[in-house]
C-alpha cells in the first residue's frame, strides 16, 4: 500500500517536521523544538496536533442503527444525547478490544473517531451489524486537528465564538470561513482542549491562525509522552484484541446498564470477569531511579517471580521522571507494591503507581 | 593540547598520554533528541574496540554507546547519569561518558579527524 499523507503534509514539512511512518501515513514525530519542549509548551500554553490520519466515521440511521452499534460497542448509545461523546470500544466475541474509540451522537446518527491503524478493519467489523437502512461513510475530505493546553479555550474562542461553552466530552457545530465544522471538547493529553473536524481545504487557514497565537505544532513523540502521563491507553501497545476492558482497567467505560443487561460481543466473559476479577490488570508503574522501562520490559515481584510486562514506557517531562504502564498479575496491582523491572539484563526497582501520573485538568 | 578523533558510530575520543576520554558527538545528540537517561561503565571494566560500553536514551529510544578504542575503564562520568539533559547542552565538553586506559595507540590513530568526521556526517545523513 502506498504511504498516505495528511492534507497538512507540506505544511508540516515547512515547519521543520521530522517524519516517521505511522499506521500507513507519513506523520511528524517531532518538529524543531524537540519532544520535551513540545510537551512542556502543550502543558503550559497550547499545542496543535494533526490527527487527520484517524478515521472520522459517520453513520446515519434510525433507532435500529443504535441497536446495531450496541452489539459491538458497550456504551449506552440509546441514552446518549445529541452532541455528547463517550469513550468506548469495539469488542470481539471474546470481549477483546478490536479498537478503542470516541463515539458522538449526531442529529442523524453517530460519528466515531477510529485509530488510523485499525480503521479499515473497524469498518468491516461494524458493517457486519448494519443493514441497508443504515448509511455510513469514512470521510477522508476532513482533517482532524487537536488543540490542547490551558490556553486552548481562550485562543479558539476568539476564532470560533461559542466553543468556550462546550463541556468536556461534548461537541457542537460552528461556522468558520463559511464552513460548518464540528468541534468537541476532548483530547488525549490530560489537558483542556478541543478536537476540530474541518475540511482539508480550510485546515491550513486554521493552522495559520493557531501559529499566529503562538500555538506550537506537536508531533507524535510528545503526543505519546503527554498521553502516557495522563494515563491514557495507546491501541496496539496497551490495548489489543487479546485484552478485554476489565483487564485494561477500563471497566468504567462500559455503561452500567450494559454491564447488567449485556447484549454486546463478549458480554458473558466480561460479566464473569466483572464479578470475579481478571488474572492480570493494567497498572501504572514508576521506576525508582532514572531508568526507562520501555514496552516489553519484563516485570518481576520483589521475590523474583515474573509477574507481568510493560506496554508503554518513557520519560515523563512534566513528572520529571520515567513513567510506564503495563500488565501485572492482579495480586500485585495494589498501589505502592514494590516490583522489579528487567532492563538490559539488569533488575531495577520500581513501584505500582496511581494513574494518571499527571493530574488532568478537564473542564466539566 | 590533547588530540580529538571521531568514530563512525558518532563517538569522540580525546587522548591525553595513555588515558582516553570518550563521549558522543554533537551530531549524535542532534539525532537522538532530548536525552533522558544515561548509564556509564564502572572503573575496572575492560572494553573492546567497538564493544558496548554505555547506554544513552532519548525520549524516543535507547541506544548503545560503543568504545571506539580498547582498554580498561578508569572512570564513568556520574554527573551525566545524574543530569542526562547536560549531554544535550555540552556533549563534547563537560558531558563526556567515560575515561579509559588504552592498550593500542594505533586504534586511536586509525579514527577520523574532525574534517573527516564532518564529511562522513554529510555523506551519511540520517
Amino acid at each position: 500500500m502506498e504511504v498516505q499523507k495528511t492534507a497538512l503534509y507540506n505544511y508540516h514539512k515547512n515547519l521543520g517536521a521530522k517524519f516517521v511512518p505511522f499506521a500507513g501515513y507519513e506523520m511528524p514525530i517531532q518538529y524543531k523544538d524537540g519532544i520535551v519542549k513540545e510537551h512542556i509548551s502543550t502543558r503550559t500554553h497550547a499545542g496543535f496536533f494533526d490527527v487527520s490520519h484517524m478515521g472520522q466515521f459517520f453513520l446515519e440511521g434510525d433507532e435500529t442503527l443504535t441497536l446495531a452499534l450496541e452489539k459491538i460497542i458497550p456504551a449506552d448509545l440509546k441514552n446518549l444525547k445529541v452532541n455528547h461523546s463517550k469513550y468506548s470500544f469495539l469488542l470481539n466475541n471474546d470481549g477483546g478490544i478490536i479498537d478503542d474509540l470516541i463515539i458522538t451522537k449526531t442529529e442523524k446518527g453517530f460519528c466515531i473517531i477510529l485509530n488510523a491503524a485499525c480503521k479499515e478493519n473497524d469498518i468491516k467489523q461494524i458493517s457486519q451489524f448494519l443493514t441497508k437502512n443504515h448509511k455510513y461513510l469514512l470521510n477522508n475530505d476532513l482533517s482532524l486537528i487537536a488543540l490542547q493546553g490551558p490556553k486552548s479555550v481562550e485562543i479558539l474562542e476568539k476564532l470560533i465564538p461559542g466553543v468556550a461553552n462546550l463541556k468536556f466530552m461534548t461537541g457542537n457545530s460552528f461556522v468558520y470561513e463559511g464552513e460548518k465544522l464540528y468541534v468537541t471538547r476532548s483530547g488525549y493529553t490530560g489537558e483542556d482542549g478541543f478536537e476540530i473536524s474541518i475540511s482539508n481545504k480550510n485546515v491550513e487557514k486554521l493552522i495559520d491562525y493557531l501559529i499566529s497565537n503562538n500555538v506550537k505544532p506537536i508531533g507524535l513523540g510528545a503526543r505519546d509522552t503527554l498521553r502516557l502521563e495522563a494515563g491514557l491507553c495507546l491501541y496496539g501497545h496497551d490495548l489489543n484484541e487479546k485484552i478485554n476492558p476489565v483487564e485494561a482497567n477500563l471497566k468504567w467505560a462500559i455503561a452500567k446498564i450494559r454491564k447488567e443487561v449485556g447484549g454486546f460481543n463478549g458480554w458473558e466473559k466480561i460479566k464473569n470477569l466483572l464479578a470475579n476479577g481478571s488474572e492480570k490488570i493494567r497498572v501504572g508503574i514508576k521506576p525508582d531511579g532514572k531508568v526507562i522501562a520501555r514496552e516489553n520490559t519484563k516485570i518481576f515481584s520483589s521475590d523474583n517471580n515474573e509477574i507481568g510486562y510493560v506496554t508503554s514506557g518513557t520519560f515523563g517531562p512534566s513528572v520529571n521522571a520515567p513513567v510506564a504502564m503495563g500488565y501485572v498479575k492482579s495480586e500485585f496491582s495494589k498501589i505502592g507494591t514494590s516490583i522489579q523491572l528487567e532492563v538490559r539484563g539488569k533488575k531495577y526497582g520500581g513501584k505500582i503507581s496511581e494513574l494518571p501520573f499527571y493530574k488532568k485538568s478537564y473542564v466539566k | 593540547m590533547s588530540e580529538k578523533k571521531f568514530s563512525k558510530k558518532h563517538e569522540w575520543v580525546s587522548l591525553n598520554g595513555e588515558v582516553a576520554t570518550v563521549g558522543i558527538t554533537k551530531h549524535a545528540t542532534e539525532m537522538l533528541g532530548d536525552i533522558v537517561f544515561v548509564e556509564v561503565p564502572d572503573a575496572g571494566k575492560a572494553v573492546e574496540k567497538e564493544g558496548q560500553a554505555a547506554v544513552v536514551e532519548s525520549t524516543k529510544a535507547a541506544s548503545d554507546v560503543y568504545s571506539p578504542i580498547s582498554g580498561e575503564i578508569t572512570e564513568g562520568n556520574k554527573a551525566i547519569a545524574d543530569d542526562p539533559g547536560s549531554v544535550n547542552t555540552d556533549p563534547e565538553g563537560a558531558s563526556w561518558f567515560f575515561k579509559l586506559k588504552i592498550k593500542d595507540k594505533g586504534e586511536f590513530d586509525s579514527l577520523m579527524s574532525k574534517d573527516e568526521y564532518d564529511k562522513f556526517c554529510k555523506e551519511n545523513p540520517s
